[in-house]
């Protein structure tokens, strides 16, 4: 009788106190591979594919553009825009947005600022290339057009 | 009575579970994969400050890329289909060596022109500049006998002297100057549709 009765008390249980860990490890993951959204995208964004990508190494020096159609196609219209921080702009802006971003790093990397342009593929080149006009004039000249990973490659 | 107080007090720990996940996914809904990659480019100086010297560069040196609002080629006057066409095109002009006279004379002289319309969609800018990109590439890590792959790892971490070595012999730095440059003119589109 004795023998029987200490088979019923063990736990049918699975331990599951690892189960935390494994989620935290995961938490961990993400927060060191991902950065946060510093701004909302307002503008459409499908992101053209290429083959001979080149990496960015500091992220301290990069500055993002974004330019597509506006999400909000009844409020702002259906034709590309150019969006930097959180509001749409136009190109005459560009100049001093560029010399505030200057400002924000130090005197020897200035020259070293690199504009990532994240472009919807169906924008147009005509737009695009205002952009770059102003950014000659603010002499920020580094440029990446930001591209995915093409699956032929 | 006995055995009851051996029992070791344990704190339910099962919630734990859910508040990891809570966090976890607030990280994932609230933050972006970091892809800093893409095509490179290095735009050429202020218009207003460049001084207008008349340089006269040979037919034969420039290589032409055209798009049209369409999106359609046209290379060396020719129209074209095929868009990974382009980079074997380019590889037999900036390595002519002045063998044939409708070619480039060096790969020094050599420029490739790529110039869009207005309404050029971004898809096809990227598409042919990866091609002109990639010709490039193709022919650096031929000269340091890599593949194209582990030509632009070298030349995205150029802090290691031996990889600056490298990056140096493939684009043939000489005396400052380069012997093999990449020389890309993207023309400011045409203003008509």
């Amino acid at each position: 009788m004795s023998k029987f009765k200490k088979k019923a008390n063990t736990k049918q249980e699975i331990p599951t106190s690892a189960l935390p860990d494994i989620i935290f490890m995961l938490l961990f993951f993400f927060m060191v591979t991902t950065v946060m959204r510093e701004v909302t995208i307002n503008v459409k964004q499908r992101i053209p594919e290429a083959t001979q990508l080149r990496k960015l190494q500091r992220k301290s020096l990069v500055s993002y553009i974004y330019i597509g159609e506006p999400k909000k196609a009844s409020e702002f219209g259906s034709e590309p825009k150019i969006q930097i921080n959180d509001a749409f702009a136009d190109p005459k802006d560009i100049i001093q947005w560029v010399n505030e971003q200057k400002d924000e790093l130090a005197e020897n990397e200035r020259d070293q600022l690199t504009i990532a342009m994240k472009v919807d593929e169906e924008a147009k080149r005509g737009l695009v290339s205002d952009v770059e006009i102003e950014l000659r004039k603010a002499n920020a000249r580094k440029l990446l057009y930001t591209t995915l990973q093409s699956s032929e490659d | 009575m006995a055995k009851r107080q051996r029992e070791e007090p344990q704190i339910n720990s099962s919630s734990m579970a859910d508040i990891a996940f809570l966090l976890l996914i607030f990280f994932l809904v609230t933050t972006t994969i970091a892809n800093d990659r893409g095509l490179s480019l290095q735009l050429p100086p202020n218009p207003e400050d460049i001084v207008d010297v008349d340089v006269k560069i040979p037919e034969r040196n420039l290589f032409k890329i055209l798009v049209n609002s369409s999106d359609n080629l046209l290379v060396e006057g020719e129209p074209l289909e095929d868009v990974s066409a382009i980079r074997e095109m380019i590889k037999e002009f900036v390595l002519n060596e002045g063998k044939d006279p409708t070619s480039s004379d060096s790969p020094k002289e050599a420029i490739v022109s790529f110039k869009t319309d207005r309404g050029t969609s971004q898809e096809m800018f990227i598409k042919v500049l990866d091609e002109i990109q990639g010709a490039y590439y193709d022919m650096y890590a031929d000269r340091i006998g890599v593949t194209n792959e582990r030509w632009r790892e070298i030349a995205n971490d150029l802090s290691d002297p031996e990889n600056k070595r490298l990056y140096d012999q493939g684009r043939g730095l000489k005396d400052g100057a380069l012997e093999f440059p990449m020389n890309i003119s993207i023309a400011d589109p045409s203003k008509t549709n």
